[in-house]
């Protein structure tokens, strides 16, 4: 619509000129409308990070500095292990978020506890991968691969551990305030989260773990 | 300089001690002056009994435009800083010859050049571009607020955080002397044991989660919030411009987080990401931290590439001519600005395809940049120009910027920038196109949106009076110093054998003078503005004859922004409505839905702000505890679901109403 | 018409910079204050700087074909179509118009797709790894040639310069042989430089435990500064050094004299007393060395002056055979630089306790302590410079402009690591 086209129509009235201009019946628009947008922007920008770390892991992982390599360090069946908690996880989470659109409270927080079950387990096989090379005396500080397959992995971890510290409050805000709509937004977020985790996950897998073993 | 040890640590203060306080005289009348004045404000402050209005009204207002005009305030103070570190430079570079040390000693002087290209940067231009996306891009779209209004406010602390952490570094310890992006192996432990780095690492650590945070705030409020009709296509250009310079920060901001966590742990904790021995490698900083940097160049300037078109067509009252041109070209600038980075290194020993790839590709952005230049020429043609202040600064622009772009362009060609790089041509150029792009154009919008913001217009004496004294100024600072380059003179120069050059630098150090000169006249005419509102008052909302929705509202717009939703059909929805007549609707009004105010996000900062400091000093007890306060306030945050109100409706009447009688006695 | 075995020139270049029209406008551009003071840049003493000078100056007549009318018809508009000119037209809803449209895009374009293809042959023709084709625009560099290396090592903060024909070394003074190609390996040993020679030719970083490289030549005699371009620390103002351009007849006098030792000279440069230099120091004077330990440059590169201390490029053949598995875990003493500080294991190498001197052994069993293994690097200038003159450009390398040459064009593509 344009001055010709309002012009060129005299019988329009100022009222109804006002009413093509003012959205005059609005309604309150519902909260949280944009927050799976933002949380996806930030997820993406959390991926550039990763990003980083690999590209790091690209330039500086052939540097052993006359010391070990991933042939001499890593188990893959223990990264197999490890691997397959953090998918098992993704999969029970989806459970949690088909018992969240049943509306279940207690499944859906049962769900959840499974989910943090397994993604302890992760936490803990890492760890102790972590501690074990460390005491053999594989630490970051050792050579520019270990430094960057440190930061790497270590980086992932925490992200684990800081979506496990979410996945407990959000069981706590379910049991708090049931499946309300901000709290099904929560769960929906965190599900963005966890699941981005797994496939960050199965490129470390591929590019670091089986990529150095083969 | 003789060695200072710095090795002292103790458990309660870490590094903290008395070797601290610096001994610099210079630095020290300093601290004396600000502890003064920051007293005497503090002072003022308490006696006006302020703090409860500042802090209900302003620091915990989750209000989009008072966000907004909080970043500008930042900005500006950081401004006063960066600028005072840029006259110290000027009067060391004119006086440093024939042996002649100066008055700045080495130590001093690094950390001033440091100093000032990270303030400029982090704390001047990042605060006044987000301030002025933040209060214009909603009332442009038609919105209320942005996305994530809590956010927008976390974001904005978290920005003074890092500032407040580089404004420490001048009075405890010391701030980093390795150049603004801290090469390493220069910015290791190895080589900067003491805190500078560390304040930096911190710094801009701090104050990145607050940009990057509020560039996801910008595009989800610019992807879903825009008022009914107004397609990407019908959305002005600054909202353009802004969309793509917050895409940017978000695709750019990450890698200078991963950037600095890797320096960080290499100082921290002894990793090799850039270590000379052991297998790591520098030259991936360098090159990660252009990946970061030469985007970053792009999110200063597109917004202002937005201001400069709608100032062009409000003051030629003009359509802007070749919208979708510009469009096109604002997108294939962002594009682009990620292909570009190794042109900062060409001397690094690429291969000549490397380099040529890299020239080229710079040499490309040039074309949508100069589409956009005669797009602004095609829009004065056949206008009818107003000369008032906004406009000026955007024809001092155009004049200003093509240079700067040219000598951007020869930079790109890597045979010239082999004999060009790191020399004071170089310095010349960024500052042609960051003063003559991003500055001029900041002023143009302080000039063009103040009215909106404050409810009156800037002393349009002043405002000239400004003007004049800094494009002769600008020109006087750096003309010099594009000489300079060219008799082969470089940067971070602290002391000169040639005394051939120092009429040059007398000369440059006039511009800065100059430039002083139209920075005080433009707080003069702050103040007078600020002084004689009642003469400047502008009752209609509409000043310039405005072509875009902010125009639509009163000066200054209501929390709740508009009354009623606008509907959109034209990218000059205002223009749009003016031409078809349209009348204010005067009843029906409802009650509006608002997001409540919150002091989460200045504790969430200040919590980080400790949780920095103590990092800087190694005061392990006190980094765990304001970690894990991080981590718990910002978990029981959440656990506040009311996050929002109504305005009733009596409230919406009732200043519907004010606006009303204003408008009649502006004779509208 | 030059000879057929007249060097390989970027005649292109060269000829632009000589017309007078592009002079004019160039000296017009940089300003009349240029030409009264002394623009080394633009007026060296040095054929590659003289290329690159004109580089400069070529770029800029380019791009003024376009900036000029861009400034002239803001001007121009903005006085015409001032709001009191009631005279001018005024089209307040004019916003399109697509034949401007598409030269507002091409005119731009153009000029990029010339300064482009300018951009890739000179940055091919004058790549620093690159040997040098010529002495200057008439001359070619003679077959037999012998170019003088020059080994240059950035210190906090001076230069050291080695002569490794000569045998000699010195420091913060490069003095060269007019008219013989010179051929700098430049590296550092605690931070990125950037070595800057303005009079001679472009900056090439200095960075530590990397070698780059820079050639280029000297045609005028005289003094000239040379200075490090990128900042490094507290004494980085003071990294200047003097460049003295002096006659081939000259510059054997001078190495010979310094050769000769006497009562002025350092002494030997060994690898005790450049552990000395490479502390850190401020303003020092010009030293001149007799003699110069033959692998000093190698073991500088290879960050392995020190005793004990694995070399980098030995470092780096155990890594692409796959490290030395769990059995080099420990052994961090035999690498570690500067990373523990600025070389802090100097003083722990004089006097190594128990577990140093168990690993100092372990190094020695376990490398053989040869320095100086980098990859040679240098592009050659080609042998023929036939492409450009048609579709048979077949690498970047071996642009030319001379037609009657009847060596076939050589791609030379060589690696760089």
């Amino acid at each position: 619509m344009n001055a010709t086209t309002m012009q060129s129509s005299p019988e329009a009235s100022a009222v109804e000129i006002t009413a093509a201009f003012y959205d005059l019946n609005e309604h309150d628009h519902p909260e949280g409308g944009s927050t799976m947008l933002g949380f996806w922007i930030y997820l993406m920008s959390d991926c550039l990070i990763f990003a980083m770390l690999f590209a790091a892991y690209g330039v500086l992982g052939g540097s052993f500095a006359a010391g070990p390599g991933p042939k001499d360090l890593f188990e893959l069946p223990l990264v197999a292990l490890n691997t397959a908690m953090l998918l098992f996880s993704s999969i029970t989470y989806g459970f949690a978020m088909l018992a969240m659109e049943k509306d279940r409270v207690g499944q859906t927080q049962i769900w959840l506890l499974v989910t943090a079950v397994f993604g302890a387990a992760f936490l803990a096989i890492e760890l102790y991968e972590f501690a074990h090379l460390i005491h053999e005396g594989a630490t970051p500080m050792r050579s520019g691969f270990l430094t960057a397959f440190f930061s790497l992995v270590g980086t992932h971890g925490l992200h684990v551990t800081f979506g496990l510290v979410w996945l407990f409050t959000l069981v706590a805000q379910i049991a708090k305030k049931g499946l309300i709509p901000a709290n099904k937004r929560r769960l929906m977020c965190l599900s963005l989260f966890w699941h981005f985790l797994d496939v960050i996950w199965i490129g470390v897998f591929t590019f670091v773990y089986l990529m150095g073993m083969l | 300089m003789e060695a200072v040890d710095h090795s002292h640590w103790s458990l309660l203060l870490g590094r903290l001690w008395w070797d601290a306080i610096p001994t610099e005289p210079i630095v020290l009348a300093t601290f004396v002056v600000v502890a003064l004045g920051g007293a005497a404000l503090l002072a003022g402050l308490t006696y006006f009994k302020l703090w409860g209005y500042l802090w209900k009204e302003w620091f915990t207002s989750v209000d989009h435009k008072k966000i907004g005009i909080m970043y500008m305030v930042l900005g500006l103070v950081m401004f006063l800083r960066g600028f005072a570190d840029a006259v110290m430079m000027r009067i060391q570079q004119s006086i440093a010859f024939n042996g002649n040390e100066g008055y700045l000693n080495a130590h001093h002087y690094d950390q001033i050049f440091t100093a000032h290209g990270v303030i400029m940067i982090f704390f001047v231009a990042m605060p006044f571009v987000t301030g002025l996306m933040n209060y214009i891009v909603p009332l442009q779209i038609g919105a209320r607020d942005v996305s994530f209004p809590f956010l927008n406010n976390f974001s904005f602390w978290m920005t003074t955080a890092g500032a407040v952490l580089v404004m420490m570094s001048l009075f405890v310890g010391e701030f980093a002397q390795t150049g603004w992006l801290a090469y390493p192996p220069l910015s290791n432990f190895a080589y900067s044991p003491w805190v500078g780095v560390d304040y930096y690492i911190w710094a801009l650590q701090i104050a990145g989660v607050g940009t990057l945070l509020s560039g996801v705030n910008l595009i989800a409020t610019i992807v879903k919030m825009r008022a009914p009709g107004m397609t990407m296509m019908r959305m002005p250009i600054f909202t353009w411009t802004s969309l793509c310079t917050n895409v940017l920060i978000v695709a750019a901001f990450p890698v200078l987080t991963a950037v600095m966590t890797m320096l960080t742990v290499d100082r921290y904790l002894g990793f090799n990401f850039f270590t000379n021995d052991f297998g790591g490698s520098p030259m991936m900083y360098v090159n990660l931290i252009w990946i970061w940097g030469h985007p970053e160049v792009y999110i200063l300037i597109l917004p202002l590439f937005g201001v400069f078109s709608e100032v062009t067509s409000t003051f030629c009252g003009k359509r802007l001519f070749g919208y979708s041109s510009m469009v096109y070209a604002t997108l294939v600038i962002t594009i682009l600005s990620y292909l570009v980075w190794l042109h900062h290194f060409f001397t690094m020993g690429s291969g000549a395809s490397v380099n040529s790839f890299f020239g080229i590709t710079t040499m490309v952005i040039s074309i949508p940049t100069g589409a956009k230049l005669f797009n602004w020429l095609f829009t004065m043609y056949r206008g009818r120009i107003r000369y008032e202040l906004p406009m000026m600064w955007t024809v001092a622009f155009m004049l200003t910027f093509v240079v700067g772009g040219m000598t951007g362009v020869l930079l790109a060609v890597p045979p010239a920038d082999f004999v060009l790089h790191n020399s004071l041509f170089l310095i010349a150029h960024f500052h042609n196109v960051i003063i003559g792009g991003v500055l001029f154009g900041i002023f143009a919008a302080i000039n063009y949106w103040w009215p909106k913001a404050f409810g009156f217009k800037l002393n349009e004496f002043w405002g000239k009076v400004s003007f004049w004294l800094w494009i002769p100024g600008f020109w006087f600072a750096f003309m010099p110093l594009y000489i300079l380059g060219l008799m082969g003179v470089t940067r971070r120069m602290r002391v000169f054998d040639d005394p051939s050059l120092q009429p040059f630098f007398i000369v440059a150090a006039f511009g800065a003078f100059l430039v002083a000169l139209g920075i005080a006249a433009m707080l003069v005419q702050f103040a007078v503005s600020i002084w004689k509102r009642e003469e400047l008052k502008d009752e209609t909302g509409d000043p310039w004859d405005g072509r875009t929705l902010e125009w639509s509202t009163s000066s200054p717009p209501p929390e709740y922004n508009f009354a009623f939703t606008p509907i959109v059909h034209d990218i000059d929805a205002w223009d749009d409505m003016k031409r078809c007549g349209v009348q204010r609707p005067t009843s029906g009004f409802r009650p509006i839905h608002m997001p409540k105010g919150t002091g989460a996000g200045a504790i969430l900062a200040g919590l980080s702000l400790v949780l920095g400091f103590a990092m800087i000093w190694y005061i392990w007890w006190l980094a765990a505890l304001s970690f894990a306060g991080v981590i718990g306030y910002a978990i029981a945050h959440t656990f506040n679901y009311k996050r929002d109100y109504h305005i009733p409706v009596e409230t919406v009447i009732e200043t519907e109403a004010a606006r009303d009688r204003q408008l009649a006695a502006a004779g509208a | 018409m030059r000879s057929p075995e007249s060097p390989p020139s970027p005649r292109l270049l060269s000829a632009l910079a000589r017309v007078p029209v592009a002079r004019t406008a160039a000296a017009l551009a940089l300003t009349g204050a240029l030409s009264a003071c002394n623009s080394v840049v633009l007026d060296p003493a040095g054929d590659v700087a003289q290329q690159q000078g004109d580089l400069v100056v070529i770029s800029t007549v380019l791009m003024l074909l376009i900036i000029v009318p861009v400034m002239a018809l803001t001007i121009f508009f903005a006085w015409r179509y001032r709001a009191s000119n009631k005279e001018a037209t005024y089209e307040p809803d004019w916003d399109h118009s697509t034949q401007l449209e598409l030269v507002i895009w091409a005119a731009p374009l153009l000029i990029i797709i010339c300064l482009g293809a300018l951009t890739w042959v000179a940055t091919h023709l004058l790549d620093p790894y690159r040997t040098i084709g010529r002495i200057d625009a008439q001359t070619a560099v003679a077959h037999d040639a012998e170019p003088l290396e020059v080994e240059v090592v950035a210190l906090d903060w001076k230069w050291l310069f080695i002569y490794p024909q000569q045998g000699i070394a010195t420091v913060n003074e490069l003095v060269l042989p007019t008219n013989r190609p010179l051929q700098f390996k430049i590296t550092s040993s605690s931070v990125m430089n950037s070595f800057y020679v303005p009079a001679m030719a472009g900056q090439i970083y200095a960075m530590p435990g990397m070698e780059t490289r820079l050639h280029a030549v000297m045609n005028e005699t005289g003094d000239f500064v040379g200075l490090s371009a990128n900042y490094s620390g507290a004494g980085f103002s003071n990294m200047r050094f003097a460049t003295h351009s002096v006659t081939g007849a000259d510059f054997t006098r001078w190495a010979d004299g310094v050769k000769a030792g006497g009562k002025d000279s350092a002494g030997t440069l060994d690898r005790a007393t450049y552990l000395q230099l490479e502390k850190p120091s401020e303003k020092n004077p010009v030293a001149r060395y007799a003699s110069v330990d033959a692998d000093l440059y190698g073991a500088i590169l290879d960050m392995c002056v020190e005793p004990g201390k694995m070399c980098m490029s030995e470092m780096m053949a155990i890594d692409a055979r796959g490290g030395l598995g769990k059995a080099g875990i420990r052994n961090v003493e035999m690498l570690a630089y500067d990373k523990y500080g600025r070389r802090a294991s100097a003083e722990a190498n004089a006097n190594p306790d128990a577990a140093a001197r168990r690993e100092l052994a372990w190094v020695r069993a376990l490398c053989k302590q040869e320095p100086g293994k980098a990859p040679e690097n240098t592009v050659k200038a080609p042998a023929s410079l036939r492409s450009l003159t048609g579709a048979g450009l077949s690498a970047p390398q071996s642009v030319a402009f001379d037609q009657n040459d009847d060596a076939p064009a050589r791609p030379l593509l060589i690696s760089r690591n």
